[in-house]
């Protein structure tokens, strides 16, 4: 819109307009803001209900009281390396599988595609799965994570919508000198899609990072937690003596507590979004284009 | 083989009805055989071996899983169950009022985000490709995606927070006058609840897809327009909405298409016996019945049950829009 309308109603409407998204920006961060300042405030403070945008009675002590509980830690580093593990595996299954399907000649391609795109839309259940995970033995194992969630078909599509794009001229030429499959996905196409393998990487982490079912449903153990299952039993108020309850003098503690470990389990997110966010942007693009 | 027909069709131009389709069938590649196919792009297929094996071993046992469905199961016997029993747990869930309770929760959840939150993000995409200065876009964009990367733990806890007795909410009703409500106690509010946390989450997220479709209009059909004397809502009207309706209308089909899924894992950290009158959906029912209760066929019929109806429903509504609208999933 090169031109401005400078009619009375269009300033009317800009008017309204910044109100309007002035309003969803501060509801959308109201949230962390009030919790933020509970985490610094005083239990008194909180019970009596005057936390809001600021802390009242400030005080670290609740920061101290969850640092100095070892099941948060041992929890955190758990979802650290269920994190990276997954991320891991994921990567290499949703690469190699993309790669397969982007190459138009291949015969049963479609075939390929198909029994990935219909796990999109009829899924086993919770049930079957939970029987399988059993019988597997995968329970109370970091597998039982990792595993069952190898390929996102979503990320999958994504990743050979890009392939797909990429220029084939190259990957030719290297088949004429020679060069294997296998280089020529390691050595010419890994390192023209850099973008995207970023972007694949982030939307894995993240989803990791904040899963928190499969952990609470065949995990039975405290130490094998991910953070989120600490948190989770936290807000459900089904915390076993070993960690935060045994201290229990009151509810207002728990309250403080938990305003206090969602700070914690956020902060990675928050500190790393704002400069991983335009990946994720155009990861969604890309998936947008292909559906 | 191919060849010699394209060669025989081109002197043939007089009848268009014989030549028109040999000559794509001519720039078509020659159709292997398995044993050809294997030899040239035995590297390739070595690469899907592990992917086939996550699909078979992880998405397509557990649906043939199903079976237990219509097979009595009983915890560390055969993973398949012991003996056919035919439709009866699927009669157990149809006689059992807890079910249609479930059910009919669900389907109003579902509605009411559907309502709520598939149009949403298209109001909010319109105002935000109004604003004018590109970092105050950026700015708001940010902040408007980041609860999507939250998780649902997260979510659940600030819920609680925000709606707790000492929360903010009960502060600003207890500042006009009124008692407290317990929000999270009352079966009446969890709907409210529900749908509003799930716009707060997902609405800044769902105008990526509608902002990328909005560059993407011709700038020459709004100065057009404008010529045309066209004010800005009759722009928005003409010219900006039918930009965006194809994508509108995939989203459309894959939200109808997903309708039944409600969000399993937010109603399980925010719901609670007081609220099970209108919270309680099927997968939370099934959750209970199977993995609490251990009733693991009676559990496997419901979701299967469920399973299906998600199926019909995204296969028909991908089939009306390709009817009516010409756009389709696949």
């Amino acid at each position: 819109m090169v031109t401005v309308d400078r009619t009375r109603g269009h300033r009317v409407f800009r008017v309204v307009n910044t109100i309007v998204l002035t309003v969803v920006v501060l509801v959308t961060l109201y949230p962390f803001v009030n919790i933020v300042a509970r985490s610094l405030s005083d239990e008194f403070a909180i019970r009596a209900g005057k936390v809001n945008l600021v802390p009242v009675g400030f005080t670290f002590r609740t920061y101290e009281y969850v640092a100095s509980d070892p099941t948060f830690w041992t929890n955190y580093r758990n979802t650290v390396v269920y994190t990276v593990v997954a991320t891991a595996i994921a990567m290499v299954m949703t690469t190699c599988y993309a790669y397969v399907l982007s190459k138009k000649h291949l015969k049963g391609r479609t075939v390929l595609i198909g029994i990935a795109v219909f796990t999109m839309f009829f899924t086993g259940g919770l049930i079957p799965n939970y029987i399988l995970i059993s019988s597997l033995g995968l329970k109370d194992s970091i597998w039982a994570i990792v595993l069952p969630n190898a390929i996102s078909v979503f990320n999958l599509l994504v990743m050979k919508a890009f392939f797909e794009g990429l220029p084939v001229e190259l990957e030719e030429a290297a088949a004429i000198d020679g060069m294997s499959t296998y280089g020529i996905l390691f050595r010419i196409v890994l390192p023209l899609s850099k973008a995207v393998l970023a972007t694949m990487v982030l939307f894995y982490a993240v989803s990791f990072w904040n899963s928190w079912f499969a952990a609470f449903l065949y995990m039975s153990q405290n130490d094998l937690f991910p953070v989120t299952v600490y948190l989770r039993n936290l807000i459900a108020g089904a915390t076993t003596g070993t960690s935060v309850g045994a201290d229990a003098t009151d509810m207002t503690v728990a309250t403080n507590i938990k305003s206090v470990t969602m700070v914690l389990t956020v902060i990675p997110i928050l500190v790393v979004y704002p400069f991983v966010q335009r990946y994720f942007v155009k990861g969604v693009m890309l998936g947008a284009v292909k559906g | 083989m191919s060849t010699t027909r394209a060669i025989d069709a081109s002197p043939d131009t007089g009848d268009p009805r014989r030549a028109r389709p040999d000559p794509a069938r001519a720039q078509r590649p020659p159709r292997r055989t398995w044993r050809q196919a294997l030899r040239r792009d035995w590297q390739l297929y070595s690469l899907a071996i592990l992917p086939l094996l996550f699909f078979v071993i992880f998405r397509y046992l557990p649906m043939i899983g199903n079976v237990i469905a219509f097979r009595k199961f009983q915890p560390g016997g055969s993973v398949l169950g012991e003996e056919w029993v035919g439709l009866r747990y699927v009669k157990m869930f149809l006689n059992d009022p807890s079910f249609w309770q479930v059910f009919t929760n669900t389907v109003v959840i579902g509605a009411l985000t559907l309502l709520f939150c598939f149009p949403t993000p298209i109001v909010l995409a319109l105002l935000i490709n109004e604003l004018r200065g590109r970092k105050v876009k950026r700015f708001v964009q940010s902040v408007s995606y980041l609860p999507h990367f939250l998780s649902m733990v997260i979510v659940a806890g600030l819920v609680m927070e925000m709606l707790s007795v000492d929360g903010p909410v009960n502060q600003l009703l207890r500042a006009a006058g009124n008692e407290p409500i317990a929000f999270l106690q009352e079966a009446g509010w969890f709907r409210t609840i529900y749908v509003s946390s799930e716009m707060w989450q997902t609405v800044g997220w769902g105008t990526i897809i509608y902002l990328a479709a909005l560059t993407t209009i011709d700038e020459q059909l709004y100065e057009a327009a404008r010529i045309d004397g066209a004010s800005r809502w009759r722009q928005v009207w003409h010219v900006t909405l039918p930009g965006i309706r194809p994508t509108a209308v995939t989203l459309l089909i894959l939200n109808v298409g997903t309708f039944m899924a409600v969000g399993f894992e937010k109603i399980l950290l925010l719901y609670n016996p007081l609220t099970y009158p209108t919270a309680d959906v099927i997968s939370t029912y099934l959750y209970r019945m199977g993995i609490v209760s251990n009733s693991f066929s009676y559990a496997a019929a419901i979701g299967l049950f469920e399973a299906v109806i998600g199926l019909a429903l995204v296969m028909s509504a991908n089939l009306i829009s390709r009817r009516t609208v010409g756009t389709s999933l696949w």
